[in-house]
């Protein structure tokens, strides 16, 4: 099943970084621990995005909706109901691909940028009613103090959780990007009116990754919650969406790792520079111009370009 | 095998195709010629499905395919290339060829296995009898025109068609390429029995391999009939070269 997935060389490398990543706690301050969770739930937030953003070719304008109510889906059940939270993990990309579903529905007659549009205006609704339904949701204040299973409240504890969880969801992800599922889904992106002549029925393709990709992002917030120990209507709002797509173009968005590598950029940035001014989206933007033009493809489809050529001067020098 | 009965087609007043009608019998090959705008790519889109008919019925295999959406279509059996060059540029060459076979297989909704490890010989074959299996690892974009065209054709075969549709599968050609697409052409209805339906400006090439030439002309089919028949039609001649038959020759 497994085979022909990746090469003996990638996996070796995948395999020693997340041991890396196991051993770290042992060293690294509680801050920064903290910090690399964040960067995991955002990582696996925005590879979600990517799923139908950069192999899907769909315009997601509204993705954090799904995160969003991931996190509420988590919270609100924790608060709510005396079960085991473990079942919120369930149940939160279960409630998040239902509103994936129910918006996918509406959204996938129409393409490109009109069904980007009529995304955002459906996702900021969800916003709205998240934003106004004090009885239920908390309305702006949000919900605090989500308790969460006492193996994983520590610091440590969530970040062992989020790296597991998201290394799991890449895995997953990655086997769907490259499965003929996957395949079909980048022929969708490249050119659908050909996809459709050859036999497949390209909404409902469309329909299969919003609800994947929303699932997945349901479990980025119900990890959230889980690092945080809270929910807010932020987490909905569109300017999120925003920077997620500026994560997917800044590590390269026709790659699979890029956006876990420009989500982590992003949050770097985010924490650092916003020590000093809280004006970072400033150095965002610089950042964004930079990118446009001189990297089209994003940080590593920029070094996958070099690497490919050198690969190819190399067999033609031998 | 295909008929088409008095299909119609406007856009906005302007009428594209005006009561056309074109039969193909099974194992046939049958050409559609006219000048430009006649109509040819929209009666196509008619049959494929990427277009839906004003008035008229498109049978095939006796069933009336008229409206139905075009992966339908495709997987009653009819498959097609466009004129503008219409792949995944993104992909490569064998992967290009891989989706339409993935989707012949019924296998698109498989999520988690390797599509590396799938439909492979399949692939392989039809990309070893039109000649790119060994462009099979560059990405599509950056072929050449006549290799996308080929391409092209090669993604129709992954459907294993039972009608093939060639919209001026030479188009933009050198002639080393449209003399070997004539030859591909005359391959797979010769040795595989493949129905083709094609429309084509190169007249020596329609002469040269199809039995039967339908001919239109402002929306409206002038004739069917075998290649004599056709060059001797006096209305075909003035809708080609103001009566002269010397545009057959």
């Amino acid at each position: 099943m497994f085979s022909g997935l990746t090469n003996r060389r990638t996996l070796g490398f995948c395999i020693v970084f997340f041991i890396l990543l196991l051993f770290l706690p042992l060293f690294l301050p509680r801050f920064y621990i903290y910090l690399l969770a964040l960067i995991f739930v955002t990582g696996l937030l925005a590879t979600s995005l990517n799923l139908v953003l950069g192999f899907g070719g769909m315009y997601q304008f509204h993705h954090a909706v799904f995160y969003g109510v991931g996190a509420y889906a988590f919270a609100l059940f924790s608060k709510k109901t005396g079960l085991s939270p473990w079942l919120g993990y369930i149940l939160a990309p279960a409630i998040a691909a239902l509103v994936g579903m129910v918006m996918g529905l509406i959204t996938v007659r129409l393409s490109k940028l009109y069904f980007g549009m009529l995304q955002l205006s459906l996702g900021s609704l969800v916003w709205a009613i998240v934003f106004r339904w004090y009885s239920f949701t908390g309305g702006d204040d949000g919900i605090h103090g989500i308790s969460v299973p006492d193996m994983i409240s520590s610091t440590t504890g969530s970040y062992y959780f989020t790296l597991i969880v998201t290394t799991v969801c890449l895995i997953l992800m990655y086997m769907i990007v490259n499965s003929p599922f996957g395949r079909t889904f980048q022929g969708i992106r490249d050119n659908p009116e050909r996809t459709e002549a050859v036999g497949v029925d390209v909404k409902r393709h469309q329909l299969a990754g919003l609800v994947i990709a929303s699932a997945f992002a349901g479990v980025a917030g119900s990890l959230f919650a889980t690092v945080e120990e809270c929910a807010f209507p932020d987490l909905l709002f569109w300017t999120l969406s925003l920077e997620l797509i500026i994560m997917c173009l800044l590590g390269g968005w026709f790659i699979f790792m890029g956006p876990m590598l420009g989500s982590a950029i992003i949050v770097i940035l985010r924490t650092f520079v916003g020590i000093y001014t809280e004006y970072w989206t400033l150095i965002l933007g610089i950042v964004l111009m930079l990118l446009i033009l001189f990297l089209p493809e994003g940080v590593l489809g920029y070094f996958q370009e070099k690497f490919s050529k050198s690969k190819n001067a190399a067999l033609v020098e031998n | 095998m295909l008929r088409i009965e008095a299909a119609y087609k406007s856009f906005d007043g302007f009428i594209a195709v005006n009561g056309s009608h074109l039969s193909v019998e099974k194992g046939e090959v049958v050409a559609v010629i006219g000048p430009n705008g006649a109509g040819k790519t929209t009666l196509f889109n008619l049959i494929t499905g990427q277009l839906i008919p004003d008035k008229g019925k498109i049978l095939f295999k006796d069933e009336n395919i008229a409206g139905l959406p075009p992966y339908k279509i495709c997987r009653k059996g009819i498959s097609r290339s466009f004129q503008i060059v219409n792949i995944f540029n993104r992909l490569t060459v064998f992967e290009n060829v891989q989706i339409a076979v993935l989707s012949h297989q019924k296998k698109t909704f498989n999520l988690f296995f390797p599509a590396k490890n799938l439909a492979i010989s399949k692939t392989r074959d039809i990309l070893d009898s039109v000649g790119l299996i060994d462009k099979a690892g560059h990405i599509s974009g950056t072929l050449s025109h006549g290799d996308q065209k080929v391409l092209e054709m090669a993604i129709a075969l992954g459907n294993k068609p039972e009608l093939l549709i060639l919209d001026e599968p030479t188009a933009g050609m050198s002639p080393e390429e449209t003399a070997f697409t004539l030859s591909l052409m005359k391959k797979l209805s010769g040795e595989l029995g493949l129905t083709i339906l094609f429309c084509e400006h190169d007249m020596e090439l329609v002469f040269s391999i199809a039995r039967k030439i339908m001919v239109m002309q402002q929306g409206s089919t002038i004739i069917q009939g075998n290649p004599d028949e056709v060059k001797n039609n006096r209305q075909v001649q003035d809708a080609y070269l103001g009566g002269s038959d010397e545009c057959f020759k």
